[in-house]
């Protein structure tokens, strides 16, 4: 069922894609560094947090936030292939819609772990110092993470039929993710709405994951994280490849 | 004979539209199949069915000995597709396509690199082989997507509309790639155009479809025979006798002449021109496909409205892709 060869044939052309189209990986990070150096520069001299200051206590949250925007837009992505007509290419090709999957999630990752990279470098020289085994341990999570929210994104993508609904997920979406996830303040601390939504949420986890790796705090233990998050990944994967598996040509 | 494609009664449907009307066809191996028919005629559907990019409402079809509804994966594996749209992916170059594809087939990565090397010269694109494909014409981008579909060996080759939108060069440039295949490979070819020429110069047989269904199959010069009759138009003193001759279907007075109607034309326009008397011009049409398909769908295939280019297409996806 699940054809290796395909997953990397298709995971070498998406890294091509990503290494070519530079300015996409630029502009997924503007808006992480916004926050990192406007927000948290900004509130970090009025507000310790934790024993930390703001802007360090925010950073795994950003970095889940890089992970989060990458992987989602790149899910989204497949859109484009659906414009490009190329994607007819890979669906009239003898694999299952199971190891395109695969591939494309693949992909997806591979993207995330560049920009994860990126940010930990930005860390580790402005913000807060990373160890070599803290940095390995992100990227380990930056796996996961990515494969749950690249198999969202590449379900909506494989849903929707023009890019004009691309701004539409963002704003309804990614960004309430991003926002009811604690990555910009400590769960524990909040109203009850904010505590409801943040842990539906799996993002929430997420952010979690990486703060106890970075600052050895969290608010929930090691095993509800990865819990939900595999749970998580089960689902979203398991949709995905649903949805792949209905993908025609809308003509 | 051995068959290569074979439906049964083969029906898609899109609400309230019936795009394929349950077309039966049998297409023998080594055979190439021309469907012909206007924009929207249900010839795209027709062979997205066949290589099971859409799923049929109902009937099925057997492909390369396969059924398309139980075997999606073992059908795929035996054909070849040249998508009306260009679907090769512009950021990558052409070899990298090739590979790519080569790698979704399952080919062996040095009996591959051979093929590609071997398949570029074919299609004459060795020394872009290297490019970017956003740098290529579109003809250059056809040549291109003929070869993707022909390196991994399939049994059936689907061309949808493999020359819309070129110039007249670049079309005569793919037509004789298309025959190249036939003569070496034998491969069996569905190919569904708008253009009449290219039905009559590429196919075996024609299929002239119209909404959705399949009102004349033949080869073309059976098609042409149907109508049984060339055109003769004479200017002058003519004959009015001319009308008696057994093989004279008709005579219409028209512009300064008379329009004659003849069966046979090879071998009955010599007494004619010898019995028509003192005449100053002559003009001689032979029936085309054109009058054959006005015959069987009782309209005129029309020209593609524009917008429908592959340039004006390609120009827009490298604005949109930016």
């Amino acid at each position: 069922m699940i054809n290796f060869q395909a997953i990397y044939a298709i995971l070498l052309r998406e890294i091509k894609v990503f290494v070519r189209e530079k300015e996409r990986i630029i502009s997924i990070l503007i808006s992480p560094l916004l926050f990192l150096f406007v927000i948290g520069r900004g509130i970090s001299s009025s507000l310790p947090a934790h024993g930390y200051t703001y802007q360090q206590f925010i950073f795994p949250g950003i970095l889940a936030m890089v992970i989060l925007f990458t992987s989602i837009t790149y899910g989204l992505y497949i859109i484009w292939d659906k414009r490009l007509d190329f994607l007819k290419e890979v669906l009239v090709a003898p694999i299952s819609r199971a190891t395109l999957f695969l591939g494309k999630a693949s992909g997806g990752i591979f993207g995330a772990l560049i920009e994860t990279l990126m940010l930990l470098a930005i860390g580790a020289v402005f913000i807060l110092p990373i160890t070599p085994l803290e940095a390995l341990l992100c990227f380990l999570t930056a796996v996961p993470v990515s494969f749950m929210i690249v198999s969202i994104g590449l379900s909506i993508g494989g849903l929707m039929k023009s890019m004009e609904g691309f701004g539409l997920v963002m704003s309804f979406l990614t960004w309430p993710m991003f926002f009811f996830s604690g990555a910009l303040f400590e769960i524990k601390d909040t109203d009850l709405y904010l505590k409801v939504i943040s842990l539906v949420n799996p993002f929430t986890y997420c952010v979690d994951l990486m703060r106890k790796i970075l600052l050895d705090y969290s608010s929930f233990s090691l095993a509800a994280d990865l819990g939900v998050i595999s749970a998580w990944i089960v689902i979203t994967s398991f949709v995905g490849i649903k949805i792949f598996g209905n993908l025609q040509q809308n003509k | 004979m051995e068959t290569a494609i074979k439906t049964f009664n083969l029906t898609k449907k899109f609400k309230d539209l019936t795009a394929v009307d349950s077309i039966n066809l049998d297409i023998p191996k080594g055979e190439t199949l021309a469907l012909l028919g206007p924009n929207g005629a249900g010839k795209t559907t027709f062979i997205s069915m066949l290589s099971t990019l859409v799923k049929p409402t109902s009937g099925t079809a057997s492909v390369a000995g396969v059924d398309i509804n139980e075997n999606s994966l073992g059908v795929r594996k035996k054909i070849g597709i040249v998508f009306q749209e260009p679907s090769t992916d512009d950021i990558l170059t052409a070899r990298e396509n090739l590979e790519l594809h080569a790698m979704l087939y399952g080919l062996p990565r040095a009996a591959a690199l051979k093929k590609i090397d071997e398949i570029l010269e074919v299609v004459g694109l060795s020394k872009r082989a290297d490019d970017f494909v956003k740098t290529y014409s579109g003809g250059m981008r056809r040549r291109l997507e003929i070869a993707r579909g022909l390196i991994h060996d399939p049994e059936v080759l689907f061309l949808d509309e493999p020359t819309l939108g070129l110039d007249p060069a670049s079309r005569k440039v793919i037509w004789d790639y298309i025959k190249g295949i036939k003569a070496r490979n034998n491969t069996t070819m569905i190919l569904t155009t708008h253009y009449m020429e290219e039905a009559d110069l590429l196919s075996d047989r024609i299929a002239i479809i119209d909404y959705g269904k399949i009102v004349a199959l033949d080869t073309a010069k059976n098609l042409k025979n149907v109508l049984g009759q060339d055109l003769v138009f004479l200017k002058g003193a003519i004959n009015p006798e001319i009308g008696k001759l057994d093989f004279v279907l008709d005579v219409e007075k028209e512009s300064g002449g008379v329009k004659i109607m003849i069966k046979d034309l090879n071998r009955n326009l010599k007494e004619l021109i010898n019995k028509a008397g003192d005449f100053s011009e002559i003009e001689i049409r032979r029936v085309s496909l054109e009058d054959v398909f006005l015959k069987f769908t009782g309209h005129k295939l029309e020209e593609e409205k524009g917008g429908g280019n592959i340039f004006e297409t390609i120009a827009q996806y490298k604005t949109k892709r930016k």
